[in-house]
């Protein structure tokens, strides 16, 4: 079933509407359908992740979660929405007023970015060019920034160190992040997104790669969890020690911007992993098992997509109910001297297994 | 106690004493600091634990009793320190003969204006800096308007003073200040998740690293001390519930004892076994709750939710018998407020068989952890002889190897006859200190093993006469509560109420020792070594 794309809808309305107006106006039409589309994406994901969490963390501690509003709670994260909308922006005295309106706007944005980089299907999704995934490591470093000026200009004590702490850590882990993308960039031999996908049919690259690719999930997925701020990572925010951390001078929409962004950002480092390890939107294929693989190509391909991609932050989510935080220190430590030595082998390691082929 | 009257007799010829509970030393105020040195260093004495610092208004003269303990042989020994002088009473400081010394001082300080000479820091501590007059003594003036209640922000001086003898006996007034002039200094509290209260650790930092921290406290003060000399011997018990609301159970227990001392009442051993149940249950549901509030401060919220189902499971358990979950005032004079339930003993067989299974969760979840290991191992390590010092008795206190459980120094009640050990770790970090509570969680069901299946027949409460007056005198009593040694000074002249009514509560300390044990850390290890010591705040706030 995955043969049929979505490129071919998206080629019918552009030739549609290409035939009624000009194409300079056709193009516009379609860059804000898009946009809408991608805006209304992000935040229903961004509701459906809030009430995941509350859900999973529920069942982990164990507790109902969210039950009132609507069938099983599941309105309770558009009642919430609502609630932070019409909620007053508070603005403060011996602030920086322009930087610190500033600050979570270029969170969101780094947010949306990447996230308008995924491969959500066949043929769904908005860009592809040759540096993809090179442009979302780019666009993704963005958010630091919104977050070091989001506790400077707040001007309390706090927010600064929170915002030094999420400074150092953030830099620190995209390192890592950088380095495991590497490994599976040398390893596929390209950075277009459809092609890396396109790669994985017969089977995914975590079982190709085999060990060295194992290895660049596991410190994938460490420093990715690093990389958004989530627990045992979560020292920016440490509310035990920082109260929020950053964003505690920030109220109603403003607010809602970091809260949206660190759920988003948990779903694109998924995505991400998805998109390296498990093949993206690609069915599961087995060499050789031909019925079972029709069987797969039966399931759509965003449905594989948004599952794999849920499924990678179960686990996520998964260590922050279980974990205690680290201390500073401690979290730079196991960076520099541990993830990143243990990458740089592994980069190593891939390479040796693609220049004597000893992959599947 | 004879031979040691003679030593310091012979020593101190000024020494006067005056028989009681145990031996009371009486010293004129220029030799109390070499009395103070003797009494700590000398082998054979060795009172290194200083217990409190009871401050004293008998209309004719203000003073100070030190109760002291020696660590060696469990011996208590106090010593009166008085002066005439209203108008500038002083006293000499053994801050430097107890670490300890220098916070009980600034409390008596506080309510009874008594300076200490060469302590160096002479500041108010549980009242706000401006406020007029000394109410714990007899001619406090009450009046509102001198105190009234302040609209503008809380006043707050960078500056502390401290009275020094020169060389030729001067005693100067200097001023210092509490931190550097550049330091950047961070309030964490007293609206913070970290206290477990209303309590503010004015904190010195270097980037992550702690320099220096200066404790404040006396947000939630409410004066009991003061409030209870106008109430009758009963009335008083009330208050016990609203110190360590976790401890409720033990400071009744040490303030019911107190007072059945002095009147002489005998009660029963079904009270007593009764009073002895309620204790441990309350120790254990204690000890969870620390594991849960403690995990949840290292970020693994989860934690909670293990260590409160049991926790709830006691309180059930409690509020069949006391009628309450919080504030039991469960026990009084002559036993205990109320029969126990008549399922009692069935929901405590039912709580005894679940909790080894979740004691063994507790240590597979969190206490094997690498990353709860890399968080507490090796933080904030407090030395034996520090501890002392310090007085930080109970689980911390025990977690560096010291063996201050009051149940087995001095027993009280029942203790004596019970089989189970005192848990005695040596490390002295933050890991000792879970460790050992989760320990001592084991010990306690121990405890109610033995005494659940053999409950004795008889009253719950022995008849005390309906108006409580307790005779002359003056009694202490210690108990061991959930975050250390509890002690409860009376000092009566005879009337209804009491003359004093000292409460000694151990978060005091413990809160106290945070500075010593945080300097050179980070700040998240202040969430840490805070949390391990486990300290209550409206036990430091009266």
């Amino acid at each position: 079933m995955y043969e049929i794309t979505f490129s071919t809808i998206t080629t019918w309305v552009d030739a549609f509407l290409n035939q009624y107006m000009p194409s300079w106006l056709a193009t516009t039409i379609e860059c804000l359908v898009i946009g809408v589309g991608l805006l209304v994406v992000y935040a229903l994901l961004a509701l459906f992740y809030i009430y995941f969490e509350r859900k999973v963390c529920a069942a982990f501690q164990c507790r109902l979660g969210p039950n009132r509003v609507g069938p099983m709670g599941l309105l309770q994260s558009f009642a919430d929405m609502f609630k932070m909308l019409i909620k007053e922006i508070i603005t403060l005295k011996h602030i920086d007023r322009f930087l610190f309106a500033l600050a979570p706007y270029l969170v969101i944005t780094a947010s949306m970015l990447t996230f308008a980089c995924l491969p959500w299907g066949n043929g769904l999704q908005i860009i592809d060019f040759n540096i993809g995934i090179f442009f979302l490591i780019a666009v993704s470093s963005i958010g630091v920034l919104g977050i070091l000026l989001a506790g400077w200009s707040s001007n309390n004590k706090f927010t600064l160190i929170g915002a030094l702490r999420s400074g150092a850590q953030m830099v620190s882990y995209e390192l890592s992040i950088g380095l495991s993308v590497l490994t599976m960039v040398a390893f596929a031999g390209t950075m277009s997104f459809t092609e890396l996908v396109a790669k994985q049919e017969d089977l995914w690259f975590i079982f190709q790669g085999h060990i060295p690719a194992l290895i660049a999930f596991l410190i994938y997925i460490v420093a990715g969890t690093a990389e958004t701020n989530r627990g045992p990572f979560d020292l920016p925010e440490a509310e035990s020690e920082l109260t929020a951390g950053y964003h505690t001078e920030y109220s109603g929409l403003h607010f809602g911007f970091f809260y949206l962004a660190e759920y988003l950002n948990l779903f694109v480092v998924s995505g991400v992993a998805t998109l390296l390890f498990f093949g993206g939107w690609m069915p599961l294929h087995i060499p050789g098992w031909e019925a079972f693989n029709d069987v797969m190509n039966y399931i759509p391909s965003f449905v594989w997509f948004i599952g794999k991609a849920i499924a990678i932050s179960f686990i996520i989510i998964w260590f922050k109910w279980t974990f205690p935080r680290l201390r500073i220190d401690q979290l730079l430590k196991l960076e520099w001297k541990y993830l990143l030595p243990i990458n740089l082998v592994n980069l190593v390691l891939m390479v040796l297994i693609i220049v004597f082929n000893l992959h599947f | 106690m004879a031979n040691i009257q003679e030593k310091i007799a012979k020593l101190f010829p000024e020494a006067t004493f005056e028989e009681g509970e145990n031996l009371m030393v009486c010293i004129p105020d220029s030799k109390w600091h070499a009395l103070a040195k003797t009494l700590k260093e000398d082998a054979e004495l060795h009172f290194d634990f200083l217990v409190t610092i009871v401050g004293m208004d008998w209309t004719d003269k203000l003073g100070c009793i030190y109760y002291l303990q020696s660590t060696v042989d469990n011996k208590m020994i106090s010593v009166k320190v008085t002066t005439e002088d209203r108008e500038n009473p002083m006293i000499h400081s053994v801050h430097d003969v107890w670490a300890i010394a220098t916070t009980f001082e600034r409390e008596v300080y506080d309510f009874f204006g008594i300076i200490f000479v060469n302590n160096p820091d002479m500041r108010r501590m549980f009242l706000s800096i401006d406020w007029k007059g000394y109410p714990l003594r007899k001619d406090y003036d009450d009046n509102p308007e001198l105190n009234p209640v302040p609209k503008e922000n809380e006043r707050q001086e960078d500056t502390t003073v401290s009275y020094v003898e020169t060389e030729d006996g001067k005693i100067e007034k200097k001023v210092l200040n509490v931190f550097e002039p550049n330091d950047f200094v961070v309030n964490i509290g007293p609206q913070h998740p970290a206290t477990h209260g209303v309590l503010r650790f004015r904190t010195a930092v270097d980037g992550e690293t702690i320099k220096k921290i200066d404790f404040y406290s006396g947000y939630i003060h409410r004066g009991i001390e003061k409030i209870c000399e106008g109430l009758t011997y009963p009335q008083t018990l009330h208050f016990m519930d609203r110190m360590d609301y976790f401890s409720s159970h033990h400071y009744h227990h040490a303030m019911c004892m107190v007072y059945e001392k002095a009147l002489g009442i005998e009660i029963s051993r079904r009270a007593q076994v009764i009073r002895v149940l309620m204790d441990e249950l309350a120790r254990i549901a204690s000890h969870c709750l620390f594991m849960g509030t403690f995990c949840m401060d290292l970020g693994a919220t989860t934690m909670l939710f293990y260590t409160l189902r049991v926790r709830e499971q006691i309180l059930d358990i409690m509020e069949k018998t006391c009628g309450a979950r919080m504030t039991f005032n469960y026990g009084c004079i002559g036993g205990v407020m109320q029969d126990l339930h008549e399922d009692f003993v069935k929901d405590v067989k039912e709580l005894l068989a679940v909790l080894p299974k979740n004691i063994k969760e507790y240590n597979e979840l969190f206490i094997g952890n690498v990353i709860a290991k890399g968080r507490l191992e090796n933080v904030g390590t407090l030395t034996r002889e520090d501890a002392i010092s310090y007085a930080v008795t109970g689980p911390s206190g025990r977690a560096s190897g010291w063996a201050c459980d009051v149940r087995k120094t001095n027993p009280y009640s029942i203790y004596g006859e019970l089989d189970f050990e005192e848990v005695v770790y040596t490390e002295g970090d933050s890991m000792a200190r879970t460790k050992l509570r989760l320990a001592e969680m084991e010990q306690s069901a121990r405890i109610i093993e033995q005494l659940i299946d053999n409950i004795p027949e008889g009253e719950y409460c022995v008849k005390v006469p309906k108006v409580v007056k307790l005779p002359e005198g003056r009694w202490f009593q210690m108990v061991e509560g959930c975050r250390g040694a509890f002690g409860v000074y009376v000092e009566s002249t005879g009337g209804t109420s009491p003359l004093r009514l000292k409460l000694v509560p151990p978060c005091l300390p413990l809160a106290n020792v945070v500075d010593h044990l945080t300097r050179g850390n980070k700040i998240a290890d202040l969430i840490t070594i805070g949390g391990s010591l486990d300290y209550i705040v409206p036990d430091i706030d009266r």
